[in-house]
């Protein structure tokens, strides 16, 4: 079996560098980390598929003597999807020890702000986002209206500093 | 029947789906997973009779032929793990239901906590069943996707922590199963696993050993085998419960039942006898020693689990026909008996309001019945005649006997030294916890609890709550499964027997598979 010299020296140095980053203790590192050896394993998995050729897509009758082997990229296709959702679920985690380590202890004991909603609660604001929603499409139909002449000092473009003020 | 085998993991599938679609009608959630679950029993008990009787089902996926198509193998080996994992996994939803009302879904919030273990059962089940390793991955990597999750949920900094470092460790060993099969793919051409194990052979032996060794280590962090082991007491006690329940009882088997088939069918001309011995003498002592030095209860059980791993690859490695009957015999009894364990812990935590044996007393008096029940499973693991951890030992032992082997003699050795001391570490437990009288916890000093390590996220003195009887009934009934292992201990002997028989010849597996031979 042939396989191409770049990428098997690119999946050593993603290996490599990914292993390496992953040893720190940030999770932050540890998405890259497992970014980095996740994909060199899926360019493990490409190479085994041997030299490139052309695409395995049988036009004809009977199958084409350059056709590369389809399987690896199969199995490489669900392993990105994996990868993917593993990803994910790291960054939720990432997210969540960087909430953690701001609150600190705090963190774990603050409440959730769904707590105590019964399902009619849960209901009624899904129905006052339907609310929402209407009087938002009402502003809108209302200044379509009036047409687009006064869009640039309409009440969404307020000047910036009022509006910083507003959020402080 | 082969329409029932892909029914095993969609139903699972099907069921995570809509109760995440009721994902605010908790009843409806707990129906629906107990109705998927119990269909799923019900499959896999009918699997286990039909393939004991007709032999092994095969499915081709989607009428794909085996080196092209996905392929669904479930011999007796799998319908066993099947039966018993379902079993399980439904016991402890029973549990959990029971906290979940008890708690209003604190500890296990419904919404997500149904559907990711349904998907976790579904992963379990997809692993069992694989016929190629790909699928084995996949399967792998759903119940490992779904452990994340219930192992960090609620999200607490403890649980995160904990999370961390399993989840670190369970994406590296599933990019070296994925890596493995990349190389075995590029040198065998395949990812059948029927296939494997004919075209492996023509490999040169070096090729064999790395290809097999590469597996062997993924699949070893999986069950937590000595020298990759290390991971498991930190982050499983940290879980809900239930959770804590079904992972130490469930995922490890994954992997020992992953090395099952790597050894006896995949490669079976790879000498492996030596180097498993010397693995499973590490994880036998150096499991056991760990849960000597624990005064958290749940640790001290993770570490007796680490420990008794080692029985398993110990039984793989002497790899007789006897040896492979003990070790799946073997394996049921621990799945069974260490998922009852951590329940009862769950149990005794609720009502003792800690899990330290150094402040629990009194719990004989507190609750006689959750006393009995952790006694029988106490006694059970430590292998006290009658019960199916001596059975399953005696089997073990028998077979290293045979194999006259000056190896097998130390292992012999160290099982019983494990045996025995796993047996002092839960007298202690019992002791400690349930003998001495609840006014005595104050100032106690004795040589038994002295030097213990308490768990670094003990969160103290928790809140006792009521148990209710649900958690009660499910805990009682999981005893009851695993002193049915003794009473029908003769059949299910036979049974395993018969497994071991058909996993011992692998031709039987690639025959099976194709049945008009190899091209």
């Amino acid at each position: 079996m042939t396989a191409s010299l770049t990428l098997v020296v690119l999946m050593a140095v993603m290996y490599g560098t990914g292993i390496y980053v992953m040893l720190e203790r940030s999770l932050t590192r540890l998405l890259i980390g497992f970014l980095l050896v996740g994909n060199a394993t899926n360019i493990l998995i490409f190479l085994m598929s041997g030299p490139s050729g052309s695409a395995p897509i049988v036009t004809g009758t009977a199958a084409d003597e350059n056709m590369v082997d389809p399987v690896p990229q199969v199995l490489m296709l669900t392993a990105i999807v994996i990868n993917f959702g593993v990803v994910a679920f790291i960054l939720a985690l990432v997210y969540r020890s960087w909430w953690l380590a701001q609150l600190g202890d705090e963190g774990d004991t603050l409440t959730d702000e769904h707590a105590g909603e019964t399902e009619a609660s849960t209901e009624a604001a899904f129905a006052a986002v339907d609310e929402d929603d209407l009087a938002i499409q009402q502003v809108l139909d209302a200044s379509n209206e009036h047409g687009d002449t006064d869009s640039d000092s309409g009440p969404i473009e307020d000047d910036p500093e009022a509006r910083e003020k507003e959020r402080r | 029947m082969n329409a029932l085998v892909p029914l095993v993991v969609t139903i699972p599938l099907l069921g995570a789906a809509i109760a995440l679609i009721f994902g605010h009608r908790p009843r409806i959630q707990i129906a629906i997973s107990s109705l998927a679950l119990t269909a799923v029993t019900i499959i896999s008990a009918v699997l286990l009779v039909w393939v004991d009787t007709h032999g092994t089902v095969v499915v081709n996926v989607g009428a794909w032929q085996p080196p092209w198509g996905i392929v669904l193998v479930v011999d007796r080996l799998s319908a066993i793990m099947l039966l018993v994992s379902a079993l399980m996994l439904l016991g402890v939803l029973i549990f959990s239901i029971g906290q979940g009302v008890a708690d209003n879904h604190d500890e296990t919030p419904v919404s997500i906590f149904h559907p990711t273990y349904l998907v976790l059962a579904a992963g379990l089940f997809d692993a069992f069943v694989a016929g190629d390793l790909f699928n084995m991955y996949v399967g792998f990597e759903m119940l490992l996707a779904a452990s994340y999750v219930l192992l960090t949920l609620g999200g607490t900094g403890a649980r995160i922590r904990a999370g961390v470092t399993y989840i670190v460790i369970s994406l590296m060993s599933s990019l070296l199963f994925l890596a493995s099969i990349a190389l075995i793919y590029g040198a065998t051409g395949t990812v059948t696993i029927a296939l494997i194990a004919e075209r492996v052979r023509d490999l040169p032996p070096d090729v064999q050993l790395i290809l097999c060794c590469a597996l062997l280590l993924g699949f070893a962090v999986k069950a937590a085998v000595f020298p990759v082991s290390f991971w498991l007491p930190d982050s499983y006690p940290t879980a809900p419960a239930p959770v804590t329940a079904v992972f130490a009882g469930l995922l490890t088997k994954v992997g020992v039942y992953a090395i099952i088939r790597t050894d006896t069918v995949l490669f079976t001309d790879v000498p492996l006898a030596v180097p498993l011995m010397i693995v499973a003498f590490f994880t036998l002592l150096i499991g056991i020693f760990g849960a000597l030095a624990q005064a958290d209860i749940k640790r001290l059980l993770s570490f007796t689990l680490v420990s008794h791993i080692g029985y398993m690859i110990f039984g793989i490695a002497v790899g007789s026909e006897l040896g492979m009957t003990a070790t799946i015999y073997y394996v049921v009894h621990h799945i069974i008996v260490q998922t009852t364990l951590f329940l009862a812990i769950g149990l005794v935590e609720r009502i003792g309001g800690t899990a330290s044996i150094s402040r629990l007393g009194g719990m004989l008096k507190a609750s006689p019945f959750v006393a009995i029940l952790f006694f029988i499973g106490a006694m059970n693991l430590g292998g006290i005649p009658p019960f199916s951890g001596f059975l399953g030992k005696v089997g073990l032992f028998q077979a290293g006997v045979q194999l006259n082997d000056p190896l097998a003699w130390i292992l012999i050795g160290a099982g019983a030294a494990t045996s025995l001391l796993t047996l002092y570490a839960l007298m202690r437990v019992w002791n400690m916890g349930f003998w001495r009288r609840k006014d005595e916890v104050k100032n106690y000093e004795s040589p038994l609890i002295q030097s213990l390590a308490e768990n670094p996220d003990d969160a103290g003195e928790i809140d006792r709550k009521h148990t209710p009887r649900l958690m009660i009934a499910a805990t009682t009934g999981m005893v009851l499964l695993s002193l049915s292992l003794t009473v029908f201990a003769g059949p299910l002997f036979d049974l395993a027997n018969r497994a071991a028989v058909a996993n011992e010849n692998h031709s039987n597996y690639v025959d099976a598979v194709f049945p008009g031979g190899v091209e």
